[in-house]
């Protein structure tokens, strides 16, 4: 049928954004993991997106994650030196992770996901309609 | 077949690609550098009934060729140019326009039914 298309394409967005949803989930978890470390410590995660072609209609594009990537950022360094986990001269390390950005981003990804459901369920009717059509 | 259906076949045809590519759109709002695509409706339609000795669909060949990159209403960080509420409203409404499409074809179909069983 001519309409599965537009399901694989909202499929693959809503499948997307939902790894986006997990890692946001994830960051926001660990905002507050420290180490005594910086090579251990916690780094953000971010999903890369990239247009891939259907393979019902090659002149579509739906998302693919690419992969899932850590951020380069510096941990932040804070000095604590009753902390259990400071190293010998009393400093934590602490992923730097903003909890309002991660915030703006999940609405961001849960708005897109709300629109691709709509894209889903419309195609849906319209191919059960088509299906009943001089019934 | 196609010769019953007249222009409305053709016009649901390309109703649905046109509701494809918007649907592509609205799937990679978030992907950094993709350009939003649309497709002139009114020129598809004119491509697609004009007979043609191309091989090959047609509808596909018509689409292909009317298709167009909406310019961008606001820049961005990434390059991308979907604008989340206008993609919304356009599938919206072609949406619209293919049930518009659909029930001239049912019409259609229904008198051949009629003339079929005389009911």
């Amino acid at each position: 049928m001519s309409n599965l298309p537009i399901f694989d394409v909202a499929g693959s967005a809503m499948n997307a954004q939902s790894v986006r949803l997990s890692t946001i989930a994830s960051n926001l978890a660990n905002a507050n993991s420290v180490a005594g470390n910086p090579d251990e410590v916690f780094r953000a995660r971010q999903p890369v997106f990239s247009a891939t072609a259907i393979e019902g209609n090659p002149a579509l594009a739906g998302v693919r994650v690419d992969e899932v990537r850590q951020s380069e950022a510096a941990p932040l360094r804070r000095y604590e030196p009753g902390h259990p986990l400071a190293d010998a001269q009393g400093y934590v390390y602490a992923p730097d992770i903003d909890p309002v950005a991660q915030m703006v981003d999940l609405i961001s990804a849960s708005r897109s996901y709300q629109a691709n459901v709509e894209v889903f369920n419309a195609a849906k009717e319209l191919a059960v309609a088509t299906l009943n059509m001089g019934r | 077949m196609s010769d019953f259906l007249g222009i409305h076949g053709t016009a649901l045809a390309l109703r649905e690609q046109r509701l494809q590519l918007l649907a592509a759109n609205i799937a990679n709002a978030d992907t950094p550098g993709y350009q939003a695509q649309d497709l002139d409706f009114t020129h598809a339609l004119g491509a697609a009934l004009r007979p043609s000795a191309e091989a090959g669909d047609p509808i596909a060949a018509a689409a292909e060729a009317a298709r167009y990159t909406r310019p961008s209403s606001q820049p961005s960080l990434d390059g991308n140019t979907v604008a989340g509420a206008l993609e919304n409203a356009v599938f919206a409404q072609a949406v619209l326009e293919y049930r518009a499409s659909m029930s001239f074809v049912e019409s259609k179909v229904r008198g051949m039914l009629t003339a079929i069983t005389g009911q």
